[in-house]
C-alpha cells in the first residue's frame, strides 16, 4: 500500500502540509478517517463475502471428509467420502452425461447466438425491436421457461406434435420429454438454446459494435469481400468476447441442474441426469451431505482447472505473434 | 441495383421476422393455454377459471406470492444497499483489504453454486436460519453481490471526482456526499442492479428448493415446480401453464419497462470484464 493518501495524489488538491490545508473556518476532519470510513462503507460486503461465501467454502471442504447425515453428528470418515465417488454407478453416467450434453449445447448455442448477434449487427430499421423480441425469453427465469416447455413439449396439451404431424414430419404424436434419451436431451437443447440465445448474442453484440467501422470500410476499398472481412477483422477481434461466451457456456452447461430437474426429470431411465442432479440426490434423497460435499469438491476441482486452462489458451491465441 | 436490394431487404425482414416469431411463440402460447377452454377446471370458455385453480392449490396462491415478494423485496433491497455501500468504497476509498476484498466478491462467480448450497444448507441451520426466507434472501444477496458490486465500482467511478471534493470542501462527510450528490449521479447503475436481482430472486429456484423446507414457506417456483411433479394422476397443464404466466409476466413487463438500464448495464459489464 503507497504512502500517500489518495487525496494527495488526486490532480487538483495541492499537496499541502495538514496545518495549512486546513483553514480556520472548515475543519477537515475527513482525511484522517478516509481509511476507517472506507473500511465501514465496505462492512456489509464483507460481512456478506465472509459469511455466505469463504466460511460455506471451507465447510464444504471440512464436510467432505465427514459422513454427514441430514440429521445427526457428523463423524470423520476421510476419504470414503472420495473413495465412494468412484463406486457410485450414477456419478459416471452423469459425468458422461453432462460433458456429452456440455459439447453439443454449446455447439449449437453459440452458433445460435452469433448468428443472432451477426443479423442483429447494423443499426437499421425495426433491429431494436427484432433485439427485444430475442432477449425476451432471457427476462423469463430459468425454471419458469422450464415449466413452459414442460407444456410446450407434451403430447397432452403441446401444440408442437399437432404442428409437425399436419406437416408430415411425424406420423404419430411422440413424448418430447420422455420418448427416448435423445429427444430428452434434444428438447433441453432447445430450451436452452431459446433461453440464452438473446443473452449471448448481447454479449456478442457488444463486441461486435466495439470494432471500429473504419477497419471494414478500409477492407471494402482494398476489395476485400464479405468472407474474408468476416474472418481477418470481425474473427481475430472478438477473440476475447467469444472466449467470455464460450467460457460462461461450458461452465453453466456443466452445472446445468433446472432443465433436466424439471423438464425431463433426468429421464428417461436416468439418461439426462447430469452431475449436480447426483449431487441434489445425495444430499437430500440419501441424506448423505458429505458425500454430496465431496461431489462439490470435484467438481469445484475440475471447474478450476478447465477455466485455468480454458483462460490460458485463449490468452494465448491474443498475443498476435501466436497467430 | 434496385431490384437486387429491394430482394435482400424483403429476404432480411423475412427472415427476422421468421426468427422473432419463433422465439415469442412459447411465451404467447403459454399465455394462451393459461385462458383457454379446459374441461378438467370446469371453464368452458375463455376465461381465468386456471387462474383461480393455481390460487386454491397447496397452500394457495397468496401464500407463495406473498413469500416471493418478501424474498425479492428483501433481496433487491439487501443487494442495491450493500453493493452500493461495497461500490462507494471500493471506487472512492483506500483501505486494507480493499482489493483483496473485491477479488474475493468477483471469485463468487467462479465457484459452482451447488458447492455453497450444501454447506450453506448447514451453515443457515447453525445461525438458525434453516428452512428461512430471510436466509434466503441473504444467499441470494451473495449470489447477486458479485456482478452488483463491479457495476457499482464502474459507476462511481465515471463520477468526477471533483464532484466529492467540491462537496467535502463544503463541508461534506463522505456519507453526505453519498447520500446529497453521488446517488443521483449512479441511478443508472442502481437501477441495472436492482432489475438483475428482482429477476434472480423471483424466478430463482435452487437456491429456495434447497434451503426452504416447508411447504408454507416455498416461494412461487418451487410452488409450481411441486404441483407439477407431486401430481398424482394426470397433471393439469392448463393450471401449470397459468403457474408459467404469474411467474413470467412480472419479469417480462419489467424488463421491458427498463430495457435500457439493462441493456447499458451489460455492456459497460462484459466489455469491461
Amino acid at each position: 500500500m503507497p504512502p500517500t493518501s489518495q487525496a494527495n495524489a488526486r490532480p487538483g488538491i495541492p499537496a499541502l502540509p495538514a496545518s495549512a490545508a486546513r483553514s480556520a473556518r472548515t475543519p477537515r476532519r475527513w482525511r484522517p478517517s478516509r481509511q476507517t470510513a472506507g473500511l465501514l462503507y465496505a462492512a456489509p460486503t464483507a460481512v456478506i463475502v465472509a459469511v455466505f461465501f469463504l466460511v460455506p467454502l471451507a465447510l464444504v471442504a471440512w464436510m467432505s471428509l465427514h459422513e454427514w447425515p441430514l440429521i445427526g453428528e457428523p463423524t470423520l470418515n476421510a476419504p470414503a467420502n472420495y473413495t465412494g465417488i468412484a463406486d457410485n454407478p450414477l456419478f459416471g453416467d452423469a459425468v458422461l452425461f453432462t460433458l456429452k450434453y456440455t459439447i453439443l449445447v454449446t455447439v449449437v448455442l453459440f452458433g445460435a447466438a452469433f448468428g443472432l448477434a451477426l443479423l442483429v449487427q447494423r443499426p437499421r430499421f425495426g433491429v431494436g425491436v427484432f433485439r427485444t423480441a430475442f432477449f425476451l425469453p432471457g427476462a423469463v427465469g430459468f425454471a419458469t421457461a422450464s415449466l413452459l416447455f414442460y407444456g410446450l413439449l407434451s403430447r397432452d396439451v403441446g401444440p408442437l406434435n399437432p404442428i409437425l404431424t399436419a406437416l408430415g414430419i411425424l406420423d404419430h404424436p411422440v413424448s418430447f420429454v420422455g420418448g427416448t434419451a435423445n429427444l430428452a436431451l434434444g428438447s433441453s437443447i432447445g430450451l436452452v438454446v431459446w433461453r440464452f440465445a438473446g443473452f449471448n448474442m448481447l454479449i456478442l453484440l457488444t463486441g461486435l459494435q466495439a470494432i471500429p467501422d473504419d477497419l471494414y470500410e478500409a477492407a471494402t476499398v482494398d476489395g476485400a469481400g464479405r468472407w474474408p472481412q468476416f474472418r481477418h477483422i470481425t474473427l481475430p477481434l472478438m477473440r476475447p468476447t467469444i472466449a467470455l461466451v464460450l467460457i460462461l457456456m461450458i461452465t453453466g452447461s456443466l452445472l446445468a441442474f433446472d432443465q433436466f430437474y424439471i423438464l425431463t426429470n433426468g429421464g428417461p431411465d436416468n439418461s439426462t441426469t447430469s452431475i449436480v442432479m447426483v449431487i441434489v440426490r445425495e444430499a437430500f434423497t440419501r441424506f448423505d451431505l458429505g458425500s454430496a460435499a465431496a461431489v462439490s469438491v470435484v467438481v469445484l476441482a475440475a471447474l478450476i482447472v478447465l477455466n485455468t486452462v480454458q483462460l490460458r489458451v485463449l490468452r494465448r491465441g491474443d498475443r498476435p505473434e501466436d497467430r | 441495383m434496385r431490384g437486387p436490394r429491394l430482394f435482400a431487404r424483403t429476404s432480411y425482414y423475412t427472415t427476422m421476422s421468421g426468427l422473432a416469431i419463433l422465439f415469442l411463440f412459447p411465451l404467447v402460447w403459454a399465455s394462451w393455454a393459461s385462458v383457454k377452454p379446459n374441461p378438467s377446471s370446469g371453464q368452458s370458455g375463455y376465461g381465468f377459471g386456471n387462474f383461480l385453480r393455481l390460487a386454491h392449490y397447496g397452500q394457495g396462491l397468496t401464500t407463495y406470492l406473498t413469500n416471493s415478494l418478501l424474498v425479492t423485496a428483501l433481496t433487491v433491497a439487501g443487494t442495491v444497499v450493500v453493493a452500493t455501500l461495497g461500490g462507494y468504497a471500493f471506487a472512492r476509498f483506500r483501505f486494507r483489504g480493499r482489493d483483496l476484498l473485491f477479488l474475493a466478491t468477483l471469485a463468487i462467480l467462479m465457484v459452482p453454486y451447488p458447492t455453497l448450497l450444501i454447506p450453506l444448507y448447514v451453515l443457515l441451520g447453525w445461525l438458525g436460519l434453516s428452512n428461512s426466507l430471510v436466509g434466503l434472501a441473504l444467499v441470494l444477496i451473495m449470489f447477486q453481490l458479485p456482478f452488483a458490486a463491479f457495476i457499482m465500482r464502474n459507476s462511481f467511478e465515471a463520477v468526477p471526482r471533483e464532484l466529492d471534493e467540491a462537496a467535502m470542501l463544503d463541508g461534506c462527510t463522505s456519507f453526505m456526499v453519498l447520500t446529497r450528490i453521488l446517488l443521483h449521479a449512479v441511478r443508472p447503475g442502481l437501477v441495472t442492479i436492482g432489475l438483475f436481482a428482482f429477476l434472480a430472486a423471483w424466478s430463482d429456484f435452487v437456491v429456495p428448493l434447497i434451503l426452504i423446507s416447508s411447504p408454507d414457506k416455498f416461494p412461487l417456483p418451487v410452488a409450481v415446480v411441486n404441483m407439477q411433479q407431486l401430481v398424482f394422476g394426470s397433471i393439469d397443464y392448463a393450471v401449470l401453464e397459468a403457474g408459467v404466466v404469474v411467474l413470467a409476466l412480472p419479469c417480462v413487463l419489467l424488463f421491458l419497462i427498463l430495457q435500457r438500464g439493462y441493456v447499458r448495464g451489460f455492456m459497460s459489464g462484459s466489455l469491461r470484464g
